[in-house]
Parts: structure tokens; sequence; C-alpha cells
């Protein structure tokens, strides 16, 4: 290719080349090239990192599935959350949800059926009489919340695995998932369903569920935080399909476990 | 050993590559770490939002355990290197409390001196071990924070799940503390920053 060129350009590139090959030879220059290497690589990844905001939230939302696996292998079926006195329970405990207290469904209880769906032998509906009826246990756990307050409460309810075995549930899949009366929805992973403290809670305080704290029926999990712990439950459902959440969907970790 | 191969450096490669991903690490962390704390903000006041990172509390979360994974392993790498390294007891041995009193009195009558960087002098170890102790405390706090059903001897140890948010608030004021003076040293001696650039 060099034929191509004019006589005098190819000089030129003799002499540039030449000058790049001294260049390279002097140790200090060379440090300053490797330098200037260095810091233009780097100013160029934060540059496609900040114009490309898409690509961080791809990169984020990977590590957090990640983070799911990573918090599913240090989940621990034996280890129990902390149990605390009747006297340590919060008052008041707050009330927290996607929209203010006079929004808070209304949910009729003599009507009121529980849905089943999914990879579940027995789908027939539940109406409440009939839950209250199964046996009841109690815990006063610690609710933390992801936004950074804890408070302690008494749930009392049916074991929810116990409960899951009753109606059939194929407890081999991966997730359970819930669908809630005020449009709010969430998933599980099937280890935590089968956690001992994992009730399906219709009372607070020893007293039927208020509104505000999800009646007819919450999910109690002292493991994961609260985004986690669905209110209203209106069906529950039995899949292995992902099926997200309401927040998380937006961006809090699937996983939620504390 | 890989300081024997290095004999021109300051600081050995793998320093300095730990210290910038460390220090990127503690910067992403504290700055997530403002927008999560900002959901309540416990401690009865909040961060400017511009100064947070994340855009709302789910990004911020999104950061904070994302740059988690690059402090552990950054920590763990350090430790192991300095271990087999034998950097503990060249740079940060021998340490003592007379020792720092007299090179912090050094340092306000401008007598420290700066001649061989290879050195710490006492403030400089005892400011290092701190915050290599704050990271520490940071972590393990923030452990308790994340998952403290699995972890019961270290929530007890960092006093139940509010003693950890306290202590993870404090250890993060802390290292707040530290890089404010760690920076205006460094800015006041350039010629460390260069080194613990390019290693000279
Ligand atoms: C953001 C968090 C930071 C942390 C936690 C941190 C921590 C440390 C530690 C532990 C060392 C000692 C390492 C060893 O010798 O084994 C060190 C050294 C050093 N750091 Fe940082 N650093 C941070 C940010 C910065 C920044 C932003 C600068 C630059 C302005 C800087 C400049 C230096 C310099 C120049 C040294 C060399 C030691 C000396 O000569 O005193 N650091 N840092």
């Amino acid at each position: 290719m060099d034929r191509k060129l004019p006589p005098e350009v190819a000089r030129d590139k003799d002499a540039i080349l030449k000058e790049a090959n001294g260049l390279l030879k002097d140790p200090g220059k060379r440090r300053l090239l490797g330098n200037v290497l260095t810091l233009g690589g780097l100013s160029l990844a934060t540059g496609i990192l900040i114009r490309d905001e898409q690509s961080v939230k791809k990169i984020l939302q990977r590590i957090s599935r990640f983070n799911d696996g990573a918090q599913a292998a240090l989940f621990d079926p034996n280890d129990m959350a902390p149990e605390y006195p009747r006297s340590d329970i919060s008052n008041p405990f707050p009330y927290n949800a996607f929209y203010p207290l006079a929004k808070v469904p209304k949910v009729d209880g003599d009507s009121f059926r529980l849905q089943l769906a999914g990879k579940i032998a027995d789908k027939r509906p539940w109406d409440l009489p009939a839950l209250y009826a199964l046996p009841q246990v109690s815990q006063v756990t610690r609710h933390i919340c992801v936004e950074g307050w804890s408070a302690i409460g008494e749930w009392g309810g049916v074991v929810f695995s116990d409960f899951l075995k009753r109606i059939g549930a194929d407890t081999t899949c991966k997730y359970v998932g819930f669908k809630c009366a005020d449009g709010y929805h969430t998933s599980i992973d099937m280890p935590t369903a089968l956690h001992a403290q994992t009730i399906l809670a219709f009372t607070f305080r020893g007293h039927t569920l208020p509104t505000w704290y999800g009646y007819p029926m919450k999910l109690r999990m002292p493991t994961k935080l609260g985004y986690k712990n669905p209110k209203h439950i209106t069906e529950i459902f039995v899949t292995n399909d992902h099926p997200g959440g309401f927040w998380e969907d937006q961006g809090y970790n699937w996983f939620g476990g504390s | 050993m890989a300081e024997e191969s290095d004999k021109s450096s300051v600081h050995p490669w793998w320093l300095r590559m730990v210290h910038w991903m460390n220090a990127a690490g503690v910067i992403i962390l504290i700055l997530s770490g403002w927008q999560i704390y900002n959901a309540t903000g416990f401690m009865g006041f909040k961060f400017p939002r511009e100064v947070t990172l994340g855009r709302w509390l789910g990004g911020g979360i999104q950061w904070h355990f994302a740059a988690m994974w690059l402090l552990w392993g950054v920590a763990v790498f350090y430790l192991v290197m300095a271990t087999v390294t034998g950097r503990w007891q060249r740079k940060f041995w021998p340490v003592s409390i007379p020792g720092i009193f007299r090179d912090l009195k050094a340092t306000f009558t401008g007598k420290l001196s700066h001649t061989d960087l290879r050195i710490y002098n006492y403030v400089q170890k005892a400011a290092y071990l701190f915050v290599m102790l704050d990271i520490t405390v940071l972590i393990l706090s923030g452990l308790v924070l994340w998952k403290n059903v699995q972890f019961p001897i270290l929530r007890m140890l960092m006093f139940g799940y509010e003693g950890a948010r306290l202590i993870h608030f404090v250890a993060m004021v802390a290292m707040c503390g530290f890089i404010v003076v760690h920076v205006v040293m460094a800015l006041l001696v350039p010629k460390t920053i260069k080194a613990m650039l390019w290693g000279r």
C-alpha cells in the first residue's frame, strides 16, 4: 500500500512512526501515555454509563436478581425471627400503604371468599368462618419496613405451611403469589412460604384484623420486609412462573428478606 | 513478595487498584445510603435530594445492594493481600498512642516530614487503621440490617435490629469525617495523590 502514497507523505509517515517509537521507548513518556489511556478509558466508561441510564438500570436490575439468589442461598428454614413479650408491642402500630387511610378497601366479610388458583389440588374457595375454624397460632414479632422504620406487633392466624398442605398445594413449585382487594399483588419463594413463622393472619393483638392492617387477612412473615407481607388477600396461587409484584416490578428487591 | 518486584513504586499496583475501587464503592454506598435514609429520616433530618443517588428509594436500594458486593470484595481482597505481602507489619507497625499524639502535634506545627511517602507517620497509621475498623463495622451492621434473621449472633452484637441501624448510621458519619480529613490532607501534599494513582 506504500506504493499509493506520494513520496513526501511516505517520508512523513516514517518520521511519525520513528517519533512514536521513540515515545514508547522513553519510560517516562510511556508512563504518561499509559496514564492518558487509563484516564481516557475511565472517562469514556463513565460517559457511557451516565449517557445511557437505561443500561445502568438494567445492570442494577440484574444485580438485584443476583441478590435474590444470594438471599435464597443464605435462607435457613431453621433460623427464627426473634419474638418479643407483649409489652414490647408498638403503640400505635403505624399504618402504611401506597394510598392514604381513607382509601383502604372495605371488604364485606359475609360474602368474602378466598380464591385459590394454580398448582393447588383443592381449589374450592374458603369463607371466613371456615378459615377461623382452623387451628390458630399467634406471634409477637418485628415488622421491618423498607423505608427505614420497624415496629413490633402481634398477629394471629393459621400456620401457612399447614394451610398449603390442607389445600393440596404443590410445594415443589417455586412461588406463591397473592392478589389483594386494593389492587396490590406480590409473590414469595416456596421455602419462605413453608417457614414455621409464616402465618396467614386474621387478627392483630387478638382482635379481628382492622381494615387498615389488612382485613380480612394478611400474610405475616417476620423473615421478610413489609412490602412482601400482602394485606387484604383475595387470591392465593402457586406457580413456577415468576409472578413479580407491585413494588418489585418498580425496583424493590424481589426476595426482600431480612 | 509482590512488592519486592515493584521496588520503584511507593504503593504496589494491587493497593492502588483496591484503593480507588474502594473509594468508588464507599462513595456510592454513602450517597445511595442517604437516599434510603431519606425515606424516613429517623434522625430527624433529611439529606438534600441533589446529593443522593438513585432518584427514589427503590433506585437507592439497588445502588446500595450492588456497591455492597464491591465493598465486600475489596475488603476481603485487601485483608488477604495485606496479610500475604506483610503489609500490616511493614506499614502499620509499630503504632502507639504517644506516637499518634507526637505526630499530631508535628502536623499542626508543620513539622511533619513527607520525604519518604513509603513510610506512614503515626497519624496516618491511626487514621487508616481507624477507617478499616469503620468499614468492618459498616459491613457487619449492614449485614444485620440486610439479613437480621440469618445472623442471630451478629444481631445480638449489634444490640438488635434497631441497634444495628443506629450503629450503621454513626459509622457512616465517621466515614464522612474520615473522607473530608483524608482528602484535605492528600490535597495538601499532592504528590501523595500522584503516588496513589501511578505508583510514584
Ligand atoms: C472514599 C473513601 C476513601 C477511603 C475509605 C480511603 C481509605 C484509604 C486507606 C485505608 C489508605 C491506606 C491504604 C494502605 O496503605 O494500605 C489510603 C491511602 C491514600 N488515600 Fe484514600 N481513601 C478514600 C478516598 C480517597 C480520595 C478521594 C483520595 C484523593 C483525594 C485519597 C487519597 C489517598 C492517598 C494519596 C493515599 C496514600 C497514603 C498516604 O500517602 O497517606 N483517598 N486511603
